[in-house]
């Protein structure tokens, strides 16, 4: 039996190539997310075009340039030139400013502002054009100084759990569930149909060890590995972005482990059903990846999907662990407030392996 | 089955195979040592040894698909280290671990092969004709390789590596795993094709299969320790079978 | 010419004659468009809100209606206290919690002045943003009734008036600008796998060897190899894009034969780079890990899911060499704003660039010789 785990470590360890990928991938994946992948909006590329070109349109291009979300991108000299602008890509928003604003702004107190937003990407321009219209509104505060309103209600909004409103929080429960998944899962699934397909498989069972050793044997190394990548990527969010562990370490981790054992189960379940490697990729790429990624509010929240899919999320494993991390990260949150996604995840690992044994027992007999 | 006679060999026009003192190391490990023999145009040559002993490697060099340390070859008047491509078009080759395309058919596979090695549809047509004949497979033609026992994958596999009518064609270990009918079938068909005027290179490890062979050499450890005809080598080492002349120089080491 | 027709030839007869490969030429590509379009979504459509009003007056009800108003928003129960409603944020069943302080209108009344508490759970973070903005602009427009209310019904108008048009699509439908983006995916990943696994698969059975020792020249086996991915992803896109016509009814304001011009030249670099994947790997193993490494790189920095404008000036350079983002990019640009062949042309030349350089890299990678 030791002698049997020994072999499995040595196959993994020794393709080294995999072995870049295994522990290099969750590196590059979560600097990538971390750093690169986000919503926010920055430097967006705008153009404006100033009809009046006075004082006051000159201080709120200033406002608006200098806030940090805009930069002047190329110049766009009058409306007619504005599709063309947009076809080339190159702008994200035209800000328009009648003529004579600041006159029409003394004379009349009313004078005009058109924003126009390049809305082939509908989230980003909904945001550009929120963000424009603070600013002016901002500014139009400032500058009508005096001018309070006759009532005033304040509001005073709180950002909970994540005040400065960081993409990496809301990523980094997904990336370690995905890493999971796909280490646990997709490798065992492979590297049993591997054995299966070299033939090597039917050496082990004619051996005296029994095929829950076998088991235990092939899924050691990966329980081992992916809590490697797992701990790798909480330490990496914790120094370099500086995501909190609010709750638990100890609990975190046990979940971690109780996930980890899911996935795996359904690795081998993925196994049992496929006769070769190319299914098991196939399978593991269809059913694990897409569904991790999309369906377990790892980037899109659910709520905002159709009913249908929201169901569908809900036999979705990756699903109810990225609550649990986020609650015991995030919320600080004890097991009183997991106990049912808990469960859940339990449940799945003891069903993936019943129903393999059943498979492995039927394919002995 | 005729053994040991030459008549269908001719040398008019100098060995069909030339091999000077040639090396392959792979790092510090000697594959070969310093090989040196000719081989005759029609002539069934086979190079016997051990597992491990270094076949493998001399034949794939010899068919180009990898390059010598040192020494000199030339297979068909061609040289093994720049004029590769020339001897791949001049050689027909089947190798150790089966090479049909399994979820093809027979009539597929003869058809993509002749047709890399630029032969017409119209002959291509032809020679798996006559192929399947020779081997009364004509019923298989259009039946998924699957579907079809090994031993019968085997003779495939031999028609397909002459279909374009090689000038020499490169057996690597042809018989490993068949049943003993087939394997006497398969040299009757080496035969069949050496009196073409194909010359027939062969590997193996079965002794038996020696005394099939026009002129046989037996390598030990990467070197080639003895070569002649069969009776001879019994002669010499006053033995009654190839697999005795073996086992003594094997022991000898 | 001829070598290659046979190898093409052989090279279909074995897709077709798979019958795990069908399935993934047709029916994978509807099920990723339909989840994928529907899932793949920023934009807020419900937002559950716990409302604690210790006032209890006419005016904070008043206040409350208006959050009852807008569909996006459920008000999900009436609490006492703070804590109780945090409670419910902890459980994630509340998304947002207003908390409208004892003596509110009150205040109102007396000093013309009062705040409420407007309280968000903030770990989508882009997400929270857009929530408190919706949030505050309830608030807002309903400062905006009582000062009118003040001034006897008297119509008020803020000075600087913004006006705001979204061009090429109007109703911010968010499906529109996805669609065309998972198109790209879908052809990418149906290219680089199948072409990656493709002459591994060969090593592996060794037939590999059957083919080094004939005459076939190394091009002509790239060609041979590539041709047909080719042909099967431009048939993908064809699929496609006529399910997303139908079941999305994306607008196509471009021209579809320049969507199809960009496709060819974008997959000559995707099967390029799988093919090379697969001369470098010695198991379908090991193949399908690369080809999956990049492929998630790739795409992740490609701008399908996030805006590449959002990325610091390191990875949007670094996207000069992601091939997946230049053909997303066209791919919307095209579909979405109707760009033409000029407005495109120096992306197009940097795909091409790739694909000439991908190739040529397989062709040299490849070894007839070991």
């Amino acid at each position: 039996m030791k002698g049997f785990i020994i072999k499995e470590f040595y196959h993994i360890f020794r393709d080294i190539r995999s072995m870049v990928i295994l522990f290099g991938m969750p590196v590059v994946q979560v600097l990538l997310f971390g750093f690169a992948i986000s919503n926010e909006v920055k430097n967006a590329p705008i153009a404006i075009l100033d009809h009046s070109n006075d004082y006051v349109t000159q201080q709120i291009s200033n406002k608006i340039l200098s806030s940090g979300f805009f930069q002047r991108g190329d110049v766009v000299r009058n409306e007619a030139e504005i599709h063309e602008i947009f076809k080339k890509g190159k702008i994200k928003e035209v800000i328009i400013f009648e003529k004579d604003f600041a006159k029409n702004l003394e004379k009349n107190r009313e004078a005009k502002i058109q924003l126009i937003a390049d809305a082939s990407d509908p989230n980003t321009a909904n945001l550009i054009v929120n963000y424009t219209n603070a600013i002016v509104n901002n500014y139009q505060q400032e500058y009508f100084d005096g001018m309070a309103l006759p009532v005033e209600i304040s509001t005073e909004s709180q950002m909970l759990y994540n005040p400065g409103l960081k993409s990496v929080f809301m990523f980094v429960p997904g990336i370690i569930t995905v890493l999971l998944m796909l280490i646990s899962a997709m490798m065992t699934s492979i590297s049993i149909a591997r054995e299966k397909e070299l033939g090597t498989m039917e050496i082990l069972l004619v051996s005296p060890l029994k095929p829950a050793q076998i088991v235990i044997g092939k899924v050691l190394p990966y329980v081992l590995l992916s809590f490697i990548n797992a701990i790798t990527i909480l330490i990496m969010s914790y120094f370099i972005f500086e995501m909190p562990v609010k709750g638990s370490l100890v609990l975190l981790l046990a979940e971690s482990i109780l996930f980890i054992v899911m996935a795996l189960s359904l690795g081998i379940f993925i196994s049992t059903v496929s006769n070769s490697q190319q299914m098991a990729m196939m399978l593991s790429m269809f059913a694990l990846m897409l569904p991790t990624i999309l369906l377990s509010g790892f980037i899109f929240p659910i709520e905002n999907m159709p009913l249908a899919l929201q169901v569908l999320s809900y036999i979705m494993p990756p699903r109810w662990f990225i609550v649990i991390i986020k609650a015991i990260m995030l919320k600080g949150l004890g097991i009183q407030y997991v106990w049912k996604e808990t469960l859940i995840i339990a449940g799945m690992a003891l069903f993936f392996i019943g129903l393999s044994v059943k498979k492995f027992k039927i394919r002995l007999e | 089955m005729q053994t040991g006679s030459l008549e269908h060999i001719s040398d008019n026009n100098g060995p069909i195979i030339e091999v000077q003192d040639l090396v392959k190391k792979f790092g510090s490990f000697v594959a070969n040592d310093h090989l040196n023999f000719t081989v005759s145009r029609g002539e069934i040559f086979g190079f016997l040894g051990a597992n491990g002993a270094g076949k493998t490697t001399a034949m794939r060099i010899l068919c180009g698909l990898s390059s010598p340390t040192s020494g000199n070859a030339t297979i068909a008047g061609f040289n093994v280290y720049t004029q590769t491509e020339k001897i791949k078009r001049n050689i027909g080759y089947m190798s150790q671990k089966f090479s049909l395309y399994d979820d093809l058919t027979v009539w597929e596979n003869f058809r993509f092969y002749g047709g890399i090695y630029g032969l017409k549809t119209e002959k291509i047509r032809e020679r798996t004709e006559e192929l399947l004949g020779r081997l009364g497979l004509q019923g298989e033609k259009n039946k998924i390789l699957k579907e079809i026992p090994l031993g019968w994958k085997q003779k495939l596999a031999f028609s397909v590596a002459v279909i374009h009518q090689p000038k020499i064609v490169f057996l690597d270990e042809p018989t490993g795993g068949v049943d003993p009918i087939t394997r006497r079938q398969f040299w009757e068909m080496i035969h069949e094709t050496a009196k073409e005027g194909i010359t027939v290179f062969v590997t193996t490890h079965y002794m038996d299969e020696a005394e099939y062979c026009d002129r046989v050499s037996i390598m030990v450890d990467g070197k080639i320790v003895a070569l002649d005809t069969p009776l001879k080598l019994k002669e010499t080492y006053r033995a009654a079978s190839m697999e005795d002349v073996f086992l003594k120089l094997a022991r000898a080491k | 010419m001829r070598t290659i027709r046979f190898i093409l030839q052989k090279e279909f007869r074995q897709i077709f004659r798979n019958k795990t490969m069908l399935p993934v030429i047709f029916v994978i590509p509807i099920i990723q468009l339909l989840i994928l379009a529907f899932a793949v979504t920023f934009e807020i459509r419900n937002i559950n809100l716990v409302v604690v009003d210790q006032d209890h007056t006419t005016t904070s009800r008043a206040l409350i209606s208006k959050f009852k108003a807008p569909k996006f928003y459920t008000l999900k129960s009436y609490l006492p206290n703070y804590d109780q409603a945090a409670e419910l944020l902890k459980k994630g069943q509340a998304h947002q919690v207003l908390v409208i302080p004892n003596g509110f209108e009150r205040d109102i009344v007396k000093d013309s002045k009062a705040s409420v508490k407007l309280v968000t759970n903030a770990i989508d973070g882009s997400a929270a943003a857009i929530m408190n903005a919706y949030g505050n602009g309830i608030i807002m427009d309903f400062n905006q009734e009582l000062v009118v209310e003040s001034m006897g019904g008297q119509d008020f108008k803020q000075p600087m008036q913004v006006s705001y048009s979204y061009w090429f699509n109007p109703e911010l439908n968010y499906t529109t600008y996805m669609v065309p983006g998972i198109l790209a995916l879908l052809v990418t990943i149906i290219g680089m796998f199948l072409s990656s696994m493709n002459v591994v698969r060969e090593k592996e059975i060794g037939t590999i060897e059957q083919i080094n020792v004939s005459p076939i020249r190394k091009y002509q086996f790239v060609i041979g190899k590539l041709l047909p991915f080719w042909l099967i992803a431009l048939f993908e896109l064809a699929f496609g894009l006529t399910l997303a016509r139908i079941i999305f009814s994306i607008p196509m304001v471009g021209s579809v034969p320049l969507v199809f011009l960009v496709a060819a030249v974008y997959l000559f670099a995707v099967l390029g780079i799988g093919l090379f994947l697969s001369t470098l790997a010695n198991t379908q193993q090991q193949a399908m890990f690369l080809a999956w490494f990049f492929a998630v790189v790739f795409i992740m920095m490609s701008g399908l899911f996030t805006p590449v404008e959002s990325m610091p000036y390191w990875a949007q350079q670094l996207n000069m060499i992601n091939p997946i983002a230049y053909f997303i990019k066209m791919m919307r640009m095209i579909l979405l704003k109707g760009s033409g062949f000029a407005d495109i042309a120096r992306d197009l030349m940097a795909v091409l660039i790739y694909a000439i350089v991908a190739l040529s890299m397989a062709v040299w990678r490849y070894r007839k010789v070991s």
